[in-house]
C-alpha cells in the first residue's frame, strides 16, 4: 500500500535525517516506528505526507507517487492520508464537532467550510465517528474544554472523517498516562483491524509498542536498522537502536503491562472525568 | 566528609568583573542625565510665578464651579458626533490593519523580502503619527470637518491594530496550522480553521481597546477643527466660559468611564 524509495532528507543546516529509507507497509498492517530522539521517526512520517519535503526519493501510496506532485495535486492526495499528532494538535476554540468536520476539507469549497455548511453526509459520518471512539455526548463542546485523552479521541476522529487509506500517527501516547495510553492505542489497532487500514506509528514506549502492533522498524541516525516482529526485539536489537544500556533491569515482558498495577489509583479522577 | 569549602576557590558570582562595570556606568549615566536635565529645566522657571500658584489655582477653581449644567443640552449633539468619529475612524482602521498583519506576519507573509517590509513601513508610519497630527493635515487637505477626524482615527488605528494583531498571527501554536495542512486544506482554508480560531481574542480585545483609546483622542480632534466635542471646548477657552469647559471635562470624563467600561466587559467576555 506505501513504499519508499530510497527516501532521504537532508536538512539545509547539513544534517542528514533520513538516509536510502526503503520500506513498504501492506494494506493492513500496523508499524511501530522506533528509535532515539532525533533518530528521524517525525521526519520519516512527515515526509510522506510531505509536511516535510524530502531531499531525494520516492513514496508510492498505492499507485501514486507523492514525491513529485504539483501542490495542488497533493493536496488532493492529502486527503487520503490521515495523520494524529502527539500534543493532538486540534483547532482548540473550535468545537468538537468543527474539529471532525475539519478532517472534510480537503473535499468541500472553501464557502461551504467557511459558513460551516457540510454536506449532510459528512455530517452524518462525524456523528458516526464521533460514536465510535466514545464521544458522541461531546459534540458541541470546544476542544479546550476536553481531557487529554478525550482530545486524541476527537484527533483520530478528524483522522477518520478524512476516509483515509494510511494513518500516519507521530507519538500518540506521549502526553497521556499508561492508562489513558493503552485505551488509545487499543483504539488505534481496532479502528485500523475493522477497516483494512495500513499505520505507521511513531512510539518511544517500546513495551506498549510490542503489546499493540505487528510489526516493528527500528530507526537510528536516519536509518533502517531493524525491521521485523515485535517478538525478535532482544536486547542485541535494542541496543542496535538504541546504543548501550542494561535492558534487561527494567524492561517487562512483552505484552505484559507493568505499570497497570499502580496506574488505577492514579488516574481514577481522571477515568471519571473521561466517563 | 567535607561540607564547606575552605578556600574562596569555589567562590560563585552571577555577574562577570566586566558586567558588574556596565551595570555601574548604566547607573552613573542614568543619574547625571537625571541632574543636567533637571537643572536645565528650572534654568527658566521664573519661581515667583510658582509662589502663587496655589492661589491662581483657588482662583481658577472659584471660577470653573459650579459646572454649567445648563450648558449640557448643547453638547448632547457634539458629543455624538465625538463618538461617530472613534468608532468610525476604528472601523475603518480595522478593515485596513487586518490585512496588513497578515502580510507584516512572518509566518503568513506572501514575500519577506518585499511585502513584509512594506507592511511594516506602512505601520511604522501610521504609529509614528499622532491622531491629532494627522487631524492637522487632515484638515488642511479636506477642510474642518467630522470627515477629516474620522479620517485622522482610522490612520492612526491602522498601526496599533496592524501591530498587535501581527505580533498574534506569528505567535500561533503551528501544529494547529500543520494538523489543517495535512487533511488537504486549501490556502484559504488554513487561514479560515488553522489562524483565525487562535488569534479571535486578541482581535476583538485590541479592536475594542482601540475603540477606548480613541474615545478619548476623537474629544481633543476639535481642537484643530476636526470635529467633535473638542471645538465646544476650544470655543469655551477662547472666551474664557470656565463652566462650560468644566462641565465639558464632566462629559467627557462619564463617556470616557462608560467606554472603558464597555471594553472591559467586552475582553472580559472573550477568552
Amino acid at each position: 500500500m506505501l513504499r519508499l524509495e530510497q527516501l532521504t532528507k537532508v536538512y539545509k543546516t547539513g544534517d542528514k535525517a533520513l538516509t536510502d529509507i526503503n520500506l513498504s507497509v501492506e494494506a493492513g498492517q500496523v508499524v511501530g516506528l522506533i528509535g532515539p530522539s532525533g533518530a528521524g521517526k517525525s521526519t520519516l512520517i512527515r515526509c510522506v505526507n510531505r509536511l516535510v519535503e524530502p531531499s531525494a526519493g520516492k513514496i508510492w501510496l498505492g499507485d501514486q507517487e507523492l514525491a513529485g506532485l504539483s501542490k495542488s495535486a497533493l493536496r488532493r492526495q492529502r486527503r487520503r492520508i490521515g495523520m494524529i499528532f502527539q500534543e493532538y494538535a486540534l483547532v482548540e476554540r473550535l468545537t468538537v464537532m468543527e474539529n471532525v468536520l475539519s478532517g472534510r476539507l480537503g473535499y468541500v469549497p472553501f464557502w461551504r467550510s467557511l459558513t460551516r455548511r457540510y454536506p449532510a453526509d459528512d455530517i452524518e459520518n462525524a456523528f458516526r465517528f464521533l460514536d465510535r471512539v466514545g464521544l458522541a455526548d461531546h459534540a458541541d463542546k470546544r476542544a479546550d474544554a476536553l481531557s487529554g485523552g478525550q482530545r486524541q479521541r476527537v484527533g483520530i476522529a478528524r483522522a477518520l472523517a478524512q476516509e483515509p487509506d494510511l494513518l500516519l500517527i507521530d507519538e500518540p501516547t506521549a502526553s497521556l498516562d499508561p492508562k489513558t495510553s493503552r485505551q488509545i492505542m487499543r483504539l488505534i489497532i481496532e479502528l485500523c483491524n475493522e477497516r483494512g487500514l495500513p499505520a505507521i506509528i511513531n512510539i518511544h514506549d517500546v513495551p506498549l509498542a510490542q503489546a499493540f502492533v505487528n510489526r516493528i522498524i527500528g530507526l537510528n541516525q536516519g536509518r533502517v536498522v531493524f525491521d521485523g516482529a515485535p517478538v525478535d526485539l532482544s536486547d542485541e536489537v535494542l541496543t542496535r537502536i538504541y546504543g548501550e544500556e542494561d535492558w534487561v533491569a527494567l524492561r517487562g515482558k512483552p505484552g505484559q503491562e507493568n505499570e497497570d498495577v499502580e496506574a488505577p489509583a492514579l488516574d481514577a479522577h481522571r477515568l471519571e472525568a473521561a466517563q | 566528609m567535607m561540607t564547606q569549602p575552605t578556600t574562596a576557590l569555589t567562590a560563585w558570582k552571577r555577574n562577570t568583573r566586566r558586567h558588574e562595570w556596565l551595570v555601574w556606568l548604566a547607573w552613573l549615566v542614568t543619574i547625571s542625565a537625571f541632574i543636567v536635565t533637571w537643572q536645565i529645566m528650572n534654568q527658566n522657571t521664573l519661581w515667583f510665578f510658582l509662589a502663587d500658584a496655589p492661589e491662581q489655582i483657588r482662583d481658577l477653581g472659584g471660577r470653573m464651579f459650579p459646572p454649567s449644567w445648563s450648558y449640557i443640552h448643547y453638547l448632547w449633539g457634539p458629543l455624538w458626533d465625538t463618538l461617530n468619529i472613534a468608532t468610525l475612524g476604528t472601523l475603518i482602521g480595522i478593515v485596513i490593519a487586518v490585512p496588513v498583519a497578515f502580510l507584516a506576519a512572518r509566518n503568513t507573509t506572501p514575500s519577506r523580502r518585499l511585502v513584509r517590509p512594506l507592511a511594516l513601513l506602512v505601520i511604522v508610519a501610521s504609529r509614528s503619527i499622532n491622531s491629532l497630527i494627522w487631524a492637522l493635515l487632515l484638515v488642511a487637505i479636506l477642510g474642518p470637518g467630522l470627515l477629516a477626524g474620522v479620517i485622522a482615527i482610522a490612520l492612526r488605528s491602522i498601526g496599533f491594530v496592524g501591530k498587535l494583531m501581527y505580533e498574534a498571527i506569528e505567535e500561533i501554536d503551528t501544529a494547529q496550522v500543520e494538523a489543517i495542512e495535512a487533511t488537504g486544506a486549501s490556502l484559504m482554508q488554513r487561514l479560515d480553521y488553522g489562524i483565525v480560531p487562535q488569534i479571535l481574542p486578541t482581535f476583538f480585545g485590541v479592536s475594542v481597546f482601540r475603540w477606548d483609546i480613541n474615545i478619548r483622542e476623537s474629544t481633543i480632534l476639535g481642537l484643530v477643527g476636526a470635529g467633535g466635542i473638542g471645538l465646544q471646548l476650544q470655543a469655551a477657552l477662547n472666551t474664557l466660559a470656565w463652566p462650560r469647559v468644566t462641565m465639558i471635562f464632566v462629559v467627557i470624563l462619564g463617556t470616557v468611564v462608560v467606554s472603558e467600561w464597555v471594553s472591559s466587559q467586552v475582553r472580559n467576555a472573550i477568552r
